[in-house]
Order: structure tokens, then sequence, then C-alpha cells
């Protein structure tokens, strides 16, 4: 089976790539609807904010890092700090944390 | 014209920085799982190069270490990527409705959690050559991220590693919160959706859900509410979504 395993990774990436690339392909208009508009300008807040959490507590060594991490990014976005500020002082929180810890 | 993509490509490079920085530690993680699963660093390097999807390579592999079909890998990796045919039609009222096929085609490729985060967060319309510098930067980090755990996984100090993965998470607070902060629907989806997501994690009857099933079941159904209570009217979903 080894000498398949390109073939899986073919596999895996075309279908991936289908799914990526149809809905933009296909759908060459705007969308009039009002009710799908909306739902699509929910879709990407909603899908971040669950994909958040909670998953965050468990990609760190304890959860207990990744609480302050994420109670600390919070507000760092909140009061308009970047996206690179937040996230490397996220890493910083968490690294800090743990050293402590 | 050309100015325009080079300010947005540029840009993009900038902003991908920090997707690099996270992919690079996430795919670490990934890469030792590759190896778990029996593959060689040329082929996971390969695979996270190409697919870019953390769950659902980490699916991929776990399955052909198994011995699955070609058809059952295919089947759950479908269902695992699920979640992108929404990203990819939010997309696709966000980019000029003239964009020619070949740029929808070269968007596609890098559709990833972060990327897509990222793009829709500009305002007004999205120019496709601030993905492709987000990809220029981000792809090496995932692809490299992989090797390295393949490599030298346990080599690795873990509290780095640790305190890396957090990265990607603080990428998307910083896209959701200032909207939230702005318009009080979002704030409270927000909330509605930490609360339901950790619910979908924490009762058991959800637990033969997939990670990527839930995040779509989720997903469409608080923003269908949210729709139908909270219609967007006019202007306003050019600039955020």
């Amino acid at each position: 089976m080894r000498h398949n395993v390109y073939l899986y990774i073919l596999g895996m990436w075309g279908v991936t790539y289908l799914i990526r690339v149809l809905p933009l392909t296909l759908i060459r208009r705007e969308i009039a609807n009002k009710t799908i508009r909306s739902f699509l300008f929910y879709v990407p807040y909603v899908t971040l904010a669950v994909m958040t959490f909670p998953a965050i507590l468990s990609a760190t060594q304890t959860p207990v890092s990744a609480a302050l991490a994420l109670v600390a990014g919070l507000a760092m976005a909140w009061f308009g700090l970047s996206l690179f500020q937040v996230s490397v002082l996220c890493c910083v929180v968490v690294f800090v944390v743990e050293l402590l810890m | 014209m050309l100015t325009d993509r080079r300010k947005w490509f540029i840009k993009g490079l900038k902003d991908g920085v920090p997707i690099m920085l996270g992919y690079f530690a996430v795919s670490i993680a990934l890469g030792i799982a590759a190896k778990n699963a029996g593959m060689t660093a040329t082929q996971a390097t390969v695979a996270s190069a190409l697919i870019m999807a953390s769950a659902g390579q980490y699916i991929g592999f776990t399955l052909i270490a198994a011995g699955a079909s070609l058809v059952e890998v295919i089947v759950m990796e479908a269902i695992a990527n699920a979640r992108y045919l929404l990203m990819s039609t939010a997309l696709s009222q966000k980019v000029d409705p003239a964009l020619p096929l070949r740029h929808r085609m070269l968007m596609g490729l890098w559709i990833t959690d972060e990327i897509f985060g990222v793009s829709v967060s500009v305002k007004g319309r999205l120019n496709p050559y601030y993905n492709y510098g987000m990809a220029a930067v981000a792809t090496p980090g995932w692809a490299l991220g992989t090797l390295t755990g393949v490599v030298l996984g346990n080599v690795l100090p873990v509290r780095v590693v640790s305190a890396l993965s957090v990265g990607l998470y603080g990428m998307f607070m910083s896209i959701f919160v200032p909207p939230a902060r702005k318009n009080p629907v979002i704030a409270g989806l927000v909330i509605v959706s930490f609360a339901l997501s950790w619910a979908f994690n924490a009762l058991p009857w959800f637990e033969a859900i997939s990670s990527g099933m839930k995040i779509i079941i989720l997903t469409v159904s608080i923003s269908l509410v949210a729709a139908l209570a909270f219609p967007v009217d006019g202007k306003e979903d050019h600039h955020a979504a």
C-alpha cells in the first residue's frame, strides 16, 4: 500500500480543491436574496467564533494558559491592537504563564 | 491597476506572517501524526503543501495508516472539509463579480480557515492578490512545519510549540472582535457561538459528530437564525463580508 500514498494524497487534494473552488467559480454574480446575503454576512464571524472556543483551551499544555490567552486576546482585539500584535501577544501570554506554572 | 495588485500582494505578505508562524507551530503536530501513520517526510510535506487543511489531513493520514480505501478517504475528506463550501460562497460575494475565472480558480487553492478569515475582513471588494500574498508566506509555513514535525517533532521544546499553537486563535479573535464592538448583533452572535460550540463539545450526545461537521452545523444554524432575525440591508455587507 505504501506505493499508493501519493494517489491518496492526490485524491485528498482533488476533493478538497473542488469543495474550495466550486462556489467561487459557479456563483459569478451578486446574490440578490436578502436572507442569503445576511446569512453570508454572518457566516465568517460565527464560524471563526465557533472554531476559537472551546478549541483554544486544548491547544496548549494546560487550559489555564490558553484561557488567559483567550481573555487577553479578546481584550487586545477589543482595544484595537493589530492582527499581528494580538496573535504574537497571545503566544507570549501562553509562554510566560507556562514558564511560571 | 498594476500598483494596486502590488500593494495588495505586499499587504498579503505582511498579514501572512502571523499565519505562517501559527501554521508552522500547528503543522508540527500534523507532521508527528504523519510520521506515526508511516508516511515519509516527503509524502507528508507534499500533502501539506497541496492540501493545507489541518483536520482534513489528520483524518486522511489516520485512514491511510488504517489501510482505508481511496474512496473512503475521499468521502471522509469531503466531510471534514465541507465548511470550505461556505467560505467559498462567502468569498464569491466578496470579490468583484467581473473577476476572471482564472483568479477564482487560483484563489480556491488557498481557502483555509485563516486566509479566509483575514481576507473577508478587508473593507470593500477583495483583491485576489491579497490572498496570493498571504498564501505565498503561509504555505511554506504549513509545509515546513509538517516537515519539521516528521523529522524532529520530539526534539523541539514542548513549551515553544504550545505557545505558538495559540497564535492562530489570536488571529481569529482580532478578526471577529472589532466588528463585534461596533455591531451588537455580531457581539451577541459571538457569545452564542461560544456557548453552543462549548455545549456541542461538552455534551455526550454529539460525541459521534466530527469536529468539521460540528463547525458546519453550528455555523449554518446560528447564521441562518441571525439572518432571519436580523437581516442586513443595503451596502453594509460589502464592508465586512
